[in-house]
């Protein structure tokens, strides 16, 4: 059994609440947050021992593990505290909005030995493992590119009231979005080694960014395109998807279907055959002892659990630890930076060519005017 | 309760296997015609409940079946609240309290707001939750809805938190200010069983996946059906196909041979396929659907 205390009972933080306290092994014996309102009624209804101060709950409940769903901006300081007192932290993404601090909290972690991990959920989805699986086996032979999206409906008017519309709060796109596609871009090809031709720009939102564009290069000539835009009412909810080319295929991919292409060249994995094949959630997705929302929410809190339970040597590589969401950190940071280098872009050296265009004359005939220069 | 009802994701680009799917649904029914249209189909095949979402574009739904009583002899809704995304979409935007604020009952009724703003001061959730729920049943004013869900997304949030005594208020609001029966829809379905049993729901009905794969069948297929089996509801069984994994024939045969006989929630947006679900049922439970026998115990 393993005793856990919850910090952030936001949206995010009350669907992991839901899903840690179903859990078999694991008993909830705190949580807290700064608004009492929720607090006040989940611990008249539920049972649940609340608290308002985070140091008070760990002094009084000394859980083994602590569960940090707060706004990005807070999770430096809970995580130092959490892991000075040698508890185990599943934070959610992104780590931290510097990446040196989440390189020096991952070093703190790993001296430890303590158990970390970041919610990228992303990598608990079905079909987005299968693509780790394939590109490890070689299966579309040397990817060149990707393309990285992610679209949702986020920020759809000009003023939002939550911690998203500040950027000091750790709002915004890059942070909150981007660091998605980011992720699994860096679970697929390791961390980027550069980032060029950035665009952030806004839609709707006046101190933070609804729109990240960017060139990542990566180790053996790979490339990827990032397209990310929060401020996309199209898409129901948050949708995130993965075109990936290969000397001997092509995957397209997103959480709920993993679509392959294998060129005659390719030699096809168990299963595959040349030309098209598909893949579906329904098929490629182990079921959950309880779901909420989706099965990867529920695997990566079981994996943590999991992680915790096992004896330190037994413990194996953690999936998305903190070292993994500095490297995400580290790219975040990189395209932060490379959009203020933009501020300098190459220019176009020749001029175009006047354009001449019919005009229709006052008098139903037809003219031609140069048009201004 | 019918043996076949009509369900709405297909109408609503859901769609749990391809994105692409859903998104060329939700272009065929842009237009209300078009899902009023398939609707019409179901009801020529046999079928009287539409089990569906409180989404906005449902309330023109009820509108056409309200203004149109004859063709529609004995058509039911089983509205199945609340319409998760637009709760989601608008805590992402104006935080917990702020979307609350939004979906409680404002529009002249001073006893709603009253009742509305003591509620949320007073941290009442039995006010909360039944202001929520005549709110989103506004829409189904005058239409026959003997059966009102709880959906998942709610349900397995309230499960998994501990907060047993929402089913009760729901389902007490139901009965008396409805005369409805509660509707509980899960994806951990042997959990949920326990959590009613808790509260002292008898018999409650239940919706949630069942399907030969184990697709979303949280705690496992087993699991499933030791509970259809053992426990004392009235199941209905949705995800039958497990998105199209499953071929209609087998998926069908497998649920019929089941101990327990769920009643079944299925989408279509074709008259081939409505159609095609209909005679499969028919043969293979060998009655006509309108005159399946109707889950009563």
């Amino acid at each position: 059994m393993v005793t856990v205390a919850m910090v952030g009972i936001g949206k995010m933080g009350l669907s992991h609440l839901a899903m840690v306290r179903a859990h078999p092994d694991v008993e909830v014996v705190g949580v807290c947050d700064s608004i009492g309102y929720v607090l006040d009624v989940l611990s008249k209804y539920t049972g649940l021992t609340t608290f308002t101060d985070f140091t008070t709950m760990l002094d009084t409940v000394k859980p083994d593990a602590v569960i940090i769903a707060t706004p990005s901006a807070s999770h430096v300081q809970l995580i130092r505290e959490a892991l000075g007192r040698g508890l185990h932290v599943f934070c959610e993404k992104p780590l931290t909005l510097s990446a040196e601090e989440s390189a020096e909290l991952a070093a703190v972690a790993a001296k430890k030995g303590l158990v970390t991990q970041v919610g990228y959920h992303n990598r608990f989805v079905g079909a987005f493992q299968e693509v780790k699986r394939l590109l490890d086996a070689g299966a579309i032979g040397t990817v060149s590119h990707a393309l990285a999206e992610s679209y949702g409906p986020v920020v759809l008017k000009p003023k939002g009231g939550t911690w998203r519309s500040k950027r000091v709060s750790g709002g915004g796109c890059l942070y909150d979005y981007a660091a998605h596609p980011l992720d699994l871009l860096s679970w697929y090809f390791g961390e980027a080694v550069s980032a060029g031709g950035t665009v952030i720009s806004q839609v709707f939102s006046a101190e933070t960014d609804d729109q990240v564009y960017s060139t990542l290069r990566f180790a053996d000539s790979i490339s990827a395109q990032l397209s990310v835009d929060w401020s996309d009412e199209s898409q129901r909810k948050m949708t995130t998807k993965l075109s990936i080319w290969g000397s001997a295929g092509k995957i397209v991919v997103d959480r709920q279907e993993c679509q392959v292409y294998l060129r005659d060249t390719a030699e096809p994995p168990p299963g595959y055959h040349h030309g098209w094949n598909s893949r579906y959630t329904t098929t490629l997705t182990p079921p959950v002892w309880f779901y909420l929302r989706g099965e990867e929410y529920s695997a990566q809190i079981d994996h943590f659990v999991r992680a915790v339970l096992a004896r330190p040597e037994a413990r194996g590589a953690a999936q998305n630890d903190f070292a993994s969401a500095a490297a995400t950190d580290r790219m975040i940071e990189m395209v932060l930076v490379s959009a203020s280098a933009e501020e300098n872009p190459v220019r176009a050296t020749t001029t175009a060519p006047p354009t001449t265009k019919p005009r229709k004359s006052l008098f139903g005939g037809r003219s031609t005017k140069t048009a201004a220069r | 309760m019918d043996r076949l009802l009509f369900g709405d994701n297909q109408f609503f680009g859901v769609n749990h296997m391809s994105e692409e799917k859903a998104r060329a649904q939700a272009i065929q029914f842009h237009a209300v015609e078009a899902i009023i249209e398939v609707l019409d189909v179901a009801y020529a095949a046999g079928i009287r409940t539409f089990m569906c979402t409180t989404h906005e574009r449902i309330a023109e739904v009820c509108d056409h079946v309200r203004s149109h009583p004859e063709r529609y002899e004995g058509f039911t809704f089983y509205p199945c609240m609340p319409y998760a995304h637009k709760y989601a979409n608008a805590v992402t935007e104006q935080g917990m309290l702020g979307a609350l604020r939004q979906f409680m009952p404002d529009d002249g009724f001073m006893n709603a707001a009253l009742r509305g703003g003591k509620a949320l001061a007073s941290k009442d959730i039995e006010g909360i939750v039944t202001l929520l729920v005549d709110a989103e049943m506004k829409m189904f004013a005058g239409l026959s809805t003997p059966v009102i869900f709880l959906q998942n997304v709610v349900v397995d949030l309230l499960l998994g938190l501990g907060f047993d005594e929402a089913f009760s208020i729901f389902s007490a609001h139901v009965r008396s200010r409805y005369n409805a029966e509660p509707g509980f829809i899960t994806m951990n379905l042997p959990m949920l069983l326990d959590a009613l049993d808790r509260v002292g729901e008898e018999n409650p009905i239940v919706c949630s996946n069942i399907n030969k794969l184990g697709f979303r069948v949280s705690g496992g297929l087993d699991a499933y059906e030791l509970a259809l089996t053992e426990r004392r509801f009235r199941p209905i069984a949705m995800s039958v196909y497990a998105s199209g994994a499953i071929p209609p024939r087998e998926a069908l045969e497998w649920l019929h041979s089941l101990p327990a006989d769920p009643a079944i929630v299925f989408g279509a947006s074709t008259a081939g396929h409505i159609r095609g679900t209909v005679q499969l049922v028919e043969q293979i439970w060998g009655e006509p659907v309108a005159a399946l026998s109707p889950v009563t115990d």
